[in-house]
């Protein structure tokens, strides 16, 4: 269902090129649970950008369900992200002005979803990730593990076909990260495909596929 | 995006950022305020000269003795050379014109006006019958100067109602003797309360017969002649029959001026209304003054709230979603700061009113619409280019950083 060929990005630093991403072609199944690993400066997260169609490759061609997403317009990708794609990032990146709640409903709003569907669709949401104690806290008021949870029902809000993850332990104590990481194997469980970008070994190793990335190639790729 | 989510966006960010929505609101009402308050002023002040002309009377004509247009002539030959005084026989003339319905001149002086050990200093009028249908004013009690021959007067007097409550208490007045001077006048009227008109107040004035005027103040010359025409068609054949005549009776020389009231107003009328357009705009340009703090607030909010931007954009939003509710935290602010600014300039308004009340202020239409207008159009230009901004902001960057 994701299938990336031949992507390359090529970033310009001053006079010099540096390549992030060369030659890296990759498929991903409805269903997979996959880590991206690697040392800093591989290019991970500029593989997950563009699996977030968030940066476009140089050359290269990304098939998102069958079609290709490569040439979209902006506005088109932002659609695409919003219909297909969920996000959770290092730093949970909730507004701080607005309830656990509001965040969540937020891909909902943008969408033009009806309030009353968005309504029982928080709900769910809500009960899902355990925050239903805390659907009127704002994220100053939440712990950094709620924090999270809140940004992974915001992620799932709209049903989306793939979620990834940067780093998503990385802001997080051990026995809360490990916490997160329930959450998003159950996605997973649940039928959700999840990428997960880190570079603690022992979140990578929690999942079934492990995608190693050395200087903007992909250097493993072995399955569980 | 629905509207409605729309609006409620834009109103939790104003709500997230109070001290910064309270600082625009107060720019924004403080330069519409300005606006209402300032024109409201300037309108009063139109209004009020307006009422003052139109008080003098209807379809009037002022002759007054010496020409006030030199421009042109030769001003060695016109300085020092006093202009010939109007007299009662050049009044008189004026019955030949057809334009002119009635006329009444006019000699203004000081008295001091006695009643038993009772003395007040009073603007004294000497003028004839017809000077209360040309002026239009009206009687409380008793009958205003008899007609007749102005070159011969009887001893008799119309006073204003404050001289009367002044001089007698609430005791009857007609019939009464007063002293002006050495002379003594029988009361035979009052006048009805009126109030100010241009400047002079006709509650306070005493009215004698003209002769007995010339006789007090021991002089021939007349101050004015009010000429009221038979229709305002009329008014520019009146003015030049008066200038003929009198012409005639100068022996040639053009040394009065008329004056008719529809120029002076509509002089004064023009004036006004170009010094309140001035001052509106003057106060308008507090409302740019406004629009470029909002560009400014909303440059620092592109910068503050980049990570926001940029995980709208991660969550899906199009550039025109974002632009789009910049635009509209904008105009509600320009419309909250204009509705606070028009309740405030009202309020401005009520106060000096209050202050004034002679004066009738109002703020004209075109300032009540144009100042939330011009708030609403420069908050919405000023933030054109912050907007554009946040919409092509680069996700990445803006979450990359902490």
């Amino acid at each position: 269902m994701i299938r990336l060929t031949g992507i390359e990005r090529i970033f310009r630093v001053g006079d010099e090129e540096v390549h992030a991403l060369r030659g890296v072609s990759l498929d991903i199944e409805q269903g997979e649970y996959l880590s991206i690993m690697g040392p800093s400066g591989s290019g991970k997260s500029t593989l997950l950008n563009i699996l977030g169609l968030l940066d476009r490759p140089n050359t290269g061609r990304y098939e998102l369900n069958g079609h290709d997403v490569t040439g979209l317009p902006d506005d088109e990708l932002a659609r695409v992200r919003r219909e297909a794609i969920g996000f959770v990032f290092q730093f949970f990146h909730l507004v701080p002005r607005l309830t656990a709640e509001q965040n969540i409903e937020l891909p909902m709003v943008l969408a033009g979803i009806d309030p009353a569907e968005r309504r029982k669709r928080l709900d769910t949401l809500l009960a899902a990730y355990g925050l239903e104690a805390r659907a009127g806290h704002r994220p100053d008021q939440l712990s950094g593990g709620q924090c999270q949870r809140v940004a992974i029902a915001r992620a799932m809000s709209m049903g989306p076909t793939l979620i990834l993850a940067d780093e998503p332990t990385g802001n997080l104590d051990r026995h809360t990260g490990q916490e997160v990481m329930a959450v998003l194997e159950q996605v997973h469980h649940d039928g959700g495909t999840v990428a997960v970008v880190t570079h603690d070994p022992e979140t990578g190793a929690r999942a079934h596929r492990r995608i190693r990335l050395v200087d903007g190639e992909i250097t493993g790729d072995e399955s569980a | 995006m629905r509207f409605a989510d729309l609006l409620r966006f834009a109103l939790q960010v104003l709500g997230g950022y109070r001290s910064r929505t309270a600082l625009i609101l107060l720019a924004m009402g403080i330069g519409v305020a300005a606006v209402v308050a300032v024109s409201a002023i300037g309108e009063g002040a139109r209004l009020y000269v307006v009422n003052q002309f139109g008080s003098l009377g209807t379809n009037l004509i002022i002759v007054l003795p010496g020409r006030s247009e030199t421009a042109g002539a030769m001003p060695g030959v016109l300085i020092g050379k006093t202009p010939r005084d109007l007299t009662i026989d050049d009044a008189l003339a004026l019955k030949r014109s057809n334009a002119i319905l009635r006329f009444a001149p006019l000699i203004i002086g000081a008295g001091d006006v006695r009643v038993g050990n009772r003395s007040r200093e009073t603007p004294v009028l000497g003028t004839t019958a017809e000077f209360i249908q040309v002026r239009q004013m009206d009687m409380a009690q008793g009958l205003f100067l008899p007609p007749g021959d102005p070159h011969h007067s009887q001893p008799v007097c119309v006073i204003g109602a404050k001289v009367a409550s002044e001089l007698f208490g609430p005791k009857p007045v007609l019939g009464e003797w007063l002293r002006i001077g050495d002379r003594r006048f029988r009361i035979i009227g009052v006048l009805a309360r009126q109030g100010a008109s241009l400047g002079f107040n006709t509650d306070e004035i005493v009215v004698v017969p003209l002769a007995s005027a010339q006789a007090l103040f021991n002089t021939e010359a007349l101050f004015r002649i009010f000429v009221e025409a038979k229709s305002r068609e009329q008014i520019p054949l009146a003015k030049a029959d008066i200038e003929e005549i009198i012409r005639l009776r100068h022996e040639g020389e053009r040394d009065i001026t008329a004056i008719t009231q529809d120029a002076v107003l509509a002089t004064f009328d023009r004036i006004l209304r170009a010094l309140t357009l001035a001052v509106g705009g003057i106060a308008a340009i507090s409302l740019g003054v406004a629009g470029i703090l909002v560009m400014n607030v909303m440059l620092i909010a592109v910068t503050q709230r980049r990570r926001e931007i940029g995980l709208l954009k991660a969550l899906g939003a199009t550039g025109q979603q974002i632009r789009a509710a910049f635009f509209t935290e904008a105009i509600m602010l320009a419309l909250g700061g204009a509705t606070l600014g028009l309740a405030v300039g009202k309020l401005g308004q009520l106060a000096i009113g209050q202050a004034f009340p002679d004066i009738p202020f109002t703020a004209p239409w075109w300032a009540v619409i144009a100042a939330p207008l011009t708030a609403i159009v420069t908050s919405v230009l000023f933030t054109v280019v912050p907007a554009r901004r946040a919409a092509q902001l680069d996700p990445i960057q803006a979450l990359s950083k902490r």
